[in-house]
């Protein structure tokens, strides 16, 4: 019956086994920017509050944002912003049908790693 | 040997039923996100190391006050529940609620606390 071999069933092979891929590597990289954006997006709120408290304490908060380490965080937030913008449009697209074949969706990642370089480029020129 | 039927064990351990409306609500929220993220970064990220006043002067006028609020909470909310989904995919067990608990707290304490700070500074 099912009791038997519970738990000790062969399992396929998973991620380990694999070659990095585009597919798999444009993915996960999602997930990795989502999740490292916690960081950037609570540098901001204290930065906001900081901004509400007084002007020594806004001083103090905005010279950690914008020290060096602040700016390659701050940067770095960015391009993961624009990064998780960008698999989420991809997302989208893929929630309408389209785009699901592996060629379409290699070029796609492709697509989203430049893209999400040259638009942190620009925000770090305009802003 | 256990005195369960392979019926009995099987019961409740489907899907939720769920995930439909945890799809769509994610949906919505980047959606939401993908005009709001533009909006914020050229609105707010010019005032990073500006002076106090001019930062409280600019956030005192509408545009960029509303839109750093809607900033913050869509965010904050389709953090939360992103964050549970990769939770849910690596953790288990006790530690998976904890976490899911700790993020979802963590998630409101900062979406309310960037609310505050902007009402202070709007008004």
């Amino acid at each position: 019956m099912a009791d038997v071999n519970r738990g000790k069933r062969p399992l396929s092979p998973h991620l380990t086994i694999y070659r990095p891929q585009m597919t798999s590597i444009s993915s996960i990289l999602v997930r990795i920017t989502g999740t490292g954006l916690l960081l950037g997006a609570l540098l901001v709120v204290w930065w906001f509050l900081a901004a509400a408290t007084s002007p020594e304490y806004f001083a103090t908060v905005d010279g950690v944002i914008t020290s060096f380490v602040g700016d390659i965080v701050m940067a770095l937030s960015a391009w993961a912003l624009w990064y998780h913008t960008l698999g989420g449009l991809r997302h989208l697209y893929w929630d309408t049908g389209r785009g699901m074949d592996v060629e379409t969706a290699e070029k796609l990642g492709l697509m989203m790693i430049i893209a999400s370089v040259v638009l942190t480029i620009l925000t770090l020129l305009i802003v | 040997m256990s005195y369960l039927t392979d019926l009995k064990r099987a019961v409740g351990t489907g899907s939720a039923r769920q995930g439909t409306m945890r799809h769509w609500s994610m949906t919505k929220s980047s959606v939401g996100l993908l005009i709001l993220t533009p909006l914020f970064v050229f609105t707010f990220g010019p005032m990073l190391g500006e002076p106090h006043d001019t930062v409280t002067a600019y956030f005192a006028r509408p545009f960029p006050a509303i839109i750093a609020a809607l900033m913050i909470v869509t965010s904050f909310m389709h953090f939360k529940n992103g964050i549970q989904m990769v939770i849910e995919d690596y953790m288990h067990g006790t530690a998976r609620e904890y976490t899911i608990i700790a993020t979802t707290c963590l998630s409101y304490v900062a979406a309310a606390a960037g609310l505050f700070a902007l009402a202070r500074l709007a008004l």
